[in-house]
Order: C-alpha cells, then structure tokens, then sequence
C-alpha cells in the first residue's frame, strides 16, 4: 500500500537532560493504518521520544509533520490540536468522577450545558465500535485498571486524535486484558488510527505490531517490518551484541522439601468495599519453594498479600508462620521475622516519596539498625550496597528524594531494602513490572538463590512465562477462591489460562 | 565558601527557611499597610501610630521583655500544632488544650499549697501537661479508631475547656474576697513561677525553647521523628513496614496537647497568679497561625512566634495610645489569618 504522507513524522530529534543525552533520534514516522511498536530496554528513551511528540517535553532540535505539513508541537494542547492523543503509563483520571464526566472534561468542544444523554451516545457509539465498552456512569474509582485504560482510549478518540500513543499499555494489564487491547489496536488501525507503543516484550511485539522500532541509548538503532522480525533478530537490536542468555533458575531437585513456612487454612475475609473476598483459601509454602500466583488482577491476589502480611485481618480461618498461630501477629512482627514484601505499587505502598532514598531504606528495618536515640546510617549503607550489588543493581544515590527517581529506580529502591536481610518468606507482587530485561532476569535469579538458600517465595504475577520459569507450584486465583492448582509438568498456557478466566475444572 | 557552610545553606530546613521568611515579612507588611487603612479611616495617622509602638516596642526594655512574655505562649502552643502537622494531623484545639492545662495545674496549687516550690512547680507542671494532653489524647484516640477527624473534635473541644474552667471558678474554686468578678483564690508564692528580676519574663520561656529544641532534635536526628515524617509522607506504606501508625497518631497528639497545656500552666502560674475565665485572648489560635506559617522547622516555630508577637504587641499598643476599640484589633489578626490562609497550606499537609 502506498500511503501519502505520514500521519506524523519526526526528524532529527535531539533532547538532552543536562549530560544526558536521551533522544538522538534521525527519523520516525508512523502512517495512517499502522501500529509501531517502541522496544527497548528500560532508559533506552522511548518514553522521552513519545512525551516529545506529544508536546510534554521541548526538544532541542527536531522536525515534525503532521500529515506532511511541517508544524511545531509546543505542548500538549497543541498536539490534541493536531491529533495527537497520548495514554500515560500514570492514567490522569479523576477518580471520584463517572467515566462520562471524565471523558466529557477533555472535550474541547463542551457546550456550557452539558447534556449527559447526547454525549453518553456519542461516547457509546464510539465505545461499541471500537470494543472498548464500559459502564459510562460508573466513577472511574470502581473500574479495574483495564477498563480504565479504555477510558482513556476513549477519552483520547472522541477529542479527535487520529495518532494514538500509548506508553507500556500492557504493564498493567492481565494476559487475558492484554489480549483484548491488541484486538482494539487491530479495529483502530482498520478504521485507519495511527498507533504507536511502547513496550519491552517480544511477545506483544509479535502479537500486533506492523512496524517495529528498536531503541538503544537514546537512538533508533534499527526498524524491523513484522514479516522480518524474530526474537533473534529483535533481542540483538535491544541489547547489541551482548544479548543477555535466558538463563532461567534451575529448578530445585526433588529433594525433601524444607519445613512449613506459611499455611493459610480456610482463610474467609468480610466483604469491604473495593475489595475482593477471599472464601476458602487453604494452602502452604514450605521453604526451598516457589509457589506462583496466577491470575487476572482482582482476582483477590492484593488481598491474599495482605493477610500474609498482617494488614488485613481474615474473618475467619488461621493463619501459621512456622507452626505458629500467627492470624493476630502485627505487621512489625512479622517483617522481624523475617517476611519481605515487595507490594505492586511501590512508589505509594512501600516508599515515602518526600523522603530521602537513605531514610526509605531503614524505614521498617524494625530494630535493626537502632544506636542511641538514633540509626546506625554507616552499617545501614554497608548492608544496602551488598543488597545492590547481589542484585546487579547499579550504585544507589542514597541523598536523592525518593519522589524524583524513575519508576524502575524506585522498583530498586524497595527490592534492595527487601531483600538485605536474607528473608525466609517473600511476597512479591509483580516485581519485575517496571524492571528492563536485564534486571527482571537478576530478579528472577535471585529468587532461585533464595529457593536453593531455603527461603519461601510466593510470587504473584501475571506474566505466564514468568510464573511457568520460576514456579515450584502455580495456584489460580478467580473470585477470591483458589481456582485450580498446576505442577511443572502440567504448564500449559491453555490450561493455566482458561482456570484463570473460568472455564476449567476447579481443582 | 567553606563546603560545610554551602551545604548548610542547601539543607532543607535552610531551604525553606529562605522561602517562609521573605513570605512572613511580607504577610506582616500586607498586614501593616491593610490595618493603617482602618486607623486612616478612624481619623488617626498610622505612620506615627505605628513608629510610636517601635519606640514602645524596642525602645525600652519594658517594652521588649513584654515581647518575650507574649512569645512564651506562641512557642508552647505552635509546637502543639506543627508536631502532629509532621504526621499530616491538624490540631486546632491549642486552645482548649491550654485551658486544660490551666485547669489542672490550678487543681495542683489549691490541693497542694502546703508543698515546696521545688516540688509544687514540676507538679504543677506535670498536672498542666496531663490536662493539655487529655484533651488531646480523645481526638487522638478517635482518630486512630477512624471514628472522627481530628481536625473537628480538637476545634469542638476547644468550646469545651473554658466552660469546664468557668464552672469551676464560678462554683467550687471561687474566690471569697471578691464576690463580683469569678476567680479562684491567689496561688501562694511557692506555685508562682519565678520570674526574670522586675519584669514578667517567666520560666515558661525556658520551658517553650526546651520544648522547641527537642521538638527539632526529635523530628530531625531520632528515629521516632523519622517515623513521624514517613507517616505525614505516605500513612499507607508505612503502615505496610510495620511502622505502628494508631500509637504515633494517639501518643503525638497527647504530648502536643500536653505542650499546649504547659503553656496554661505558665500563664496561671507566673502571669495571672490564679485561675480566671479570660485566661488567653486566643494564644491556642495564633499558635495554628505561627506554625502554618513556619512550616514545622524549630528555627521558623522560633522567628514566626516573635512576629505574631510583635503583631499582637502593636495591637494591644495601639489600643492604648490611640484609643482603638479592640475589636479592630482582633481585625488584625484576621487580616494576619486571611493572608497566611490564601497562600499555601503548612508544609507538614503539603508534599
């Protein structure tokens, strides 16, 4: 097909952050009808190229066309003009309002008498059209995250983008969730929307993408057509020549399995509002072991996590830790026995952003690092750095306030912490989101030294080949109920997936 | 520029302190120039109004030790309210917690007027905290049990107090010798506060730049002030590290509360010298003012008490030089108020 000129292209775009230089991009374009895909690796500098054409950030130098005609992208305001939508990884929604009124606020063209039946059609219309429905009078506070991101969608077409950007769409979403984004992506470049995404997977790559572009420190090292891409040829691209092995942890031998860390026995929880109840939820971790959870999320994984680690109290059932009644244990007993929690957001539940990064470290340390009426910072940094270091984290900037580091950093922050003192029993919520390969694969590692050392691991997440990689055992979660459970040998997307979503036998 | 001097002046607390205290000179200038429209309009001239209170104020040592008398209160009742700001409380019942702290400390010096001053005193104070802190203490308790914002239930306990101090002197503690104006009797000598040589400079000074020490001390070197500042920053991380956040919440606001009550204890001790109903024209409220202003640091707690005091002094002044009916000097402090409240809000709610 030979397409006129393209929907918006970019040249020669230089942004510097005052050494740094984080875009040197020569060229890219994205055609009416067309999904590009931005891969690389966490700072390679995807997201400061789609802020740039999105008039978030000023570049130093750079062209810009929208559908051939030169123009400059000043700010955002100027990029809606010009049809250019962008979805944050961050949605900006407001929360307490339904999603009509959100979408209706980003209307340019609101009369001043807002008439919700018109524009609750216009918005529905749109919505059927393109399979991204939701319940237009719901606050946005009670939609999962998925259905969120389609507001924002939404909220992005109907004020008139015809070039859509999305900056890791699927970092937030379930498999199944995922999936569905990909079908919208296929409606949208039919109806001849240019889309362009950001991402770090392959597979996704794989699954939607026409274009593929490649970034490396800053630049566009290479554009892959989809008839051409393969793993190989992708992976050498991320990394140059020096692509990182995958090298899963080996499995722990059939050995006898260490003592019984945690046991949950008939865990029920008291239905509250924006939660899930757990009903019936018995099982156990003994040390040496990995147990994965699956599962769509909101599915009661946040929930689990919680009355693990004692801030939810269960309404019936018991909790042990170690052979011991632990359902009434605090949350500082437990993390000085030696729980580490790595939660799924950890910028608002496991750091205080107004506080130095070294401050963020010995928060929760319980005693630890007490001297005098104060903290013994020079024994707090020795242990940090070995932390680091063990986990192929690059040095800390311990001075640094929390609030102004990126969201992987941050991710750092709270595995370094976490994990400094050998803990017999993690709970991890989706750690490697956020994580570049490199990084997520140290992760991964780690966990199976800390399997092979004797700890317990209980790893929620919802990327499959993850769970299927590092899993001793996999348990489902649907409806707050354990809703099937798999050994190694029965890893099967398919199987896996469909007890996920319903439609196999309860185990 | 010697390194240690460069990175003094890059610390926070420096930091903010460049920002807050341009802002507090000009809130006090806006403040001057909108009251000198009401002395212009009451027929007065308020540039030699106001340089005959600076001559009042600075020029003498009377003047300026009634400054210090006046600052004595501010401190103890702005730490009242910039310690549990530090946890992203806002405790506006300074007032009450004062009264409470007057109350009790009056109950030690009736019940106990046979004790040594050594020993009457530190009881007396000790009886002034635990009042202050009481009332502090039931806020803190419901709102660690979620049942009612802190916020409403200190303001609410503020009609509370004096009440309670106006049935006592009316009633059970009111003085015989005179049977018109309701008082308690006078303390003996040895539940008065000393004071400094002739003035009426009092102990409480002391006490408000102890308290004001270890208020910075604790929030800045302690591991419970880091706790606290983690808690003000994010409430639900730190509940997730263990951090135990309903104790903070109940233990921080009694001993506000219980500062809040010393500096009742001081204005009965060494200044009224006996329990009267208008024991503070509204020290609890101009404490909110001087630690919203201050932004929580103990060096800005120091320099913005010292200004409202300097504020109140003029007033009080003008009231009796220019014949100013009070009333326009509680105008004032709402105009103090309006432009403090129409900037930004205390540092320990923002980020």
């Amino acid at each position: 097909m030979t397409s006129p000129a393209p929907l918006l292209e970019a040249t020669g775009v230089i942004k510097r952050f005052g050494p740094l230089l984080a875009n040197d991009v020569a060229a890219f374009a994205v055609n009416a009808g067309e999904v590009v895909a931005l891969l690389g690796e966490n700072g390679a500098g995807k997201s400061t190229l789609c802020k740039i054409l999105y008039g978030y950030y000023r570049p130093d130098a750079g062209q810009f066309a929208v559908a051939g005609r030169p123009t400059t992208i000043l700010s955002p305001r100027a990029a809606r003009r010009l049809g250019i939508g962008m979805v944050f990884q961050n949605f900006s929604l407001i929360p307490a309002l339904s999603v009509w009124e959100n979408v209706a606020l980003f209307l340019d063209d609101l009369p001043w008498v807002i008439r919700p039946g018109k524009l609750g059609r216009r918005i529905k219309r749109l919505a059927e059209r393109l399979r991204l429905s939701v319940d237009l009078r719901l606050p946005v506070g009670r939609l999962a995250v998925g259905d969120r991101q389609k507001v924002e969608i939404l909220k992005q077409l109907l004020a008139g983008a015809r070039v859509l950007i999305l900056d890791e769409p699927t970092k937030v979403l379930a498999p199944q969730e995922a999936d569905g984004l990909f079908r919208t992506f296929a409606t949208l470049r039919e109806e001849g929307y240019g889309l362009i995404f950001i991402t770090h997977k392959l597979r996704e790559v794989m699954a939607c993408a026409d274009r593929v572009a490649v970034m490396r420190q800053g630049r566009i090292v290479g554009t892959v057509s989809r008839q051409e891409a393969n793993e190989a040829n992708l992976l050498r691209l991320m990394f140059g020549d020096s692509s990182p092995l995958q090298s899963r942890p080996s499995r722990a031998p059939e050995t006898a399995p260490g003592e019984m860390v945690l046991e949950l026995e008939q865990i029920a929880t008291a239905a509250d509002v924006g939660t899930v109840v757990l009903r019936d939820l018995s099982f156990g971790i003994r040390g040496g072991e990995i147990v994965g959870v699956a599962g769509v999320s909101g599915n009661g994984q946040r929930e689990l996590a919680e009355i693990i680690l004692g801030l939810r109290r269960p309404k019936s059932g018991v909790k042990r830790l170690w052979g011991e009644n632990a359902t009434g244990w605090s949350v500082a007993r437990i993390r000085a026995r030696g729980v580490a929690s790595v939660p799924e957001d950890p910028l608002s539940l496991a750091m205080i952003p107004a506080l130095t990064v070294r401050e963020n470290l010995v928060l929760g340390s319980g005693r630890r690092y007490r001297r005098g009426l104060g903290l013994d910072w020079r024994r707090l940094v020795t242990d940090m750095d070995k932390s680091a270091a063990r986990l192929r984290f690059p040095p800390l900037s311990y001075g640094a306030r929390a609030a102004v580091l990126s969201g992987g950093n941050q991710q750092r922050i709270v595995l370094t912490r976490e994990l400094a003192q050998n803990p017999k029993l993690i709970v991890a919520l989706y750690p490697t989101r956020g994580l570049d390969t490199r990084s997520a694969e140290a992760l991964r590692t780690l966990l199976g030294e800390a399997r092979a050392a004797g700890s317990a691991v209980l790893l929620v997440s919802e990327d499959l080949d993850e769970l299927f990689a590092v899993s001793d055992r996999l348990i489902v979660l649907r409806d707050g109920r354990i809703a099937g459970t798999f050994l190694p040998e029965s890893f099967h997307t398919d199987a896996v997936g469909l007890s996920m979503v319903g439609a196999a036998n309860a185990a | 520029m010697p390194r240690e001097l460069a990175l003094a002046l890059r610390s926070p607390t420096a930091l903010a302190m460049r920002h807050r205290l341009p802002r507090a000179i000009v809130v006090a200038l806006v403040a001057l120039a909108v009251f000198a429209v009401v002395l212009l309009v009451d027929g007065k001239d308020p540039l030699r109004a106001y340089r005959d209170t600076l001559v009042y104020i600075f020029g003498n040592t009377y003047g300026f030790s009634e400054l210090l008398v006046r600052m004595t209160p501010l401190l103890l009742t702005s730490i009242a309210v910039a310690l549990p700001s530090r946890l992203g409380l806002i405790n506006v019942g300074g007032e009450g917690q004062l009264y409470m702290g007057a109350w009790l400390a009056t109950a030690g010096a009736l019940d106990f007027p046979d004790l040594p001053s050594w020993l009457l005193l530190p009881l007396m104070t000790a009886f002034g905290f635990a009042g202050g802190a009481l009332w502090a203490f039931l806020p803190g308790l419901m709102r660690a049990a979620k049942l009612v914002n802190e916020t409403i239930s200190t303001l609410l306990l503020n009609y509370i107090a004096p009440l309670i101090v106006s049935f006592f002197i009316f009633g059970p503690w009111r003085s015989p010798e005179s049977s018109s104006y309701p008082q308690s009797p006078a303390f003996v000598e040895a539940a008065r506060l000393p004071a400094l040589g002739s003035t009426r400079i009092h102990l409480g000074l002391l006490f408000g730049l102890v308290c004001l020490t270890l208020y910075g001390f604790a929030l800045n070197r302690t591991r419970w002030g880091l706790e606290m500042r983690a808690i003000g920053g994010n409430a639900e991380a730190s509940l997730r590290l263990g951090i135990p956040v309903s104790a903070y919440i109940v233990v921080t606001m009694a001993i506000a509360g219980g500062i809040a009550g010393i500096a009742g204890m001081a204005e009965v001790s060494a200044i009224q010298g006996r329990l009267v109903a208008e024991l503070s024209p509204g020290y609890g409220f101009v404490g909110f003012l001087v630690a919203w202003l201050a932004g929580g640091t103990a060096i800005g707690i120091l320099a913005m008490a010292f200004l409202f005091a300097v504020v109140s002094s003029v007033g009080d002044i003008l009231q009796i030089t220019q014949g100013v009916p009070y009333a326009v000097i509680n105008l004032l402090m709402a105009v103090v108020l309006f432009i403090v409240l129409g900037q930004r809000g205390p540092a320990g709610t923002s980020r």
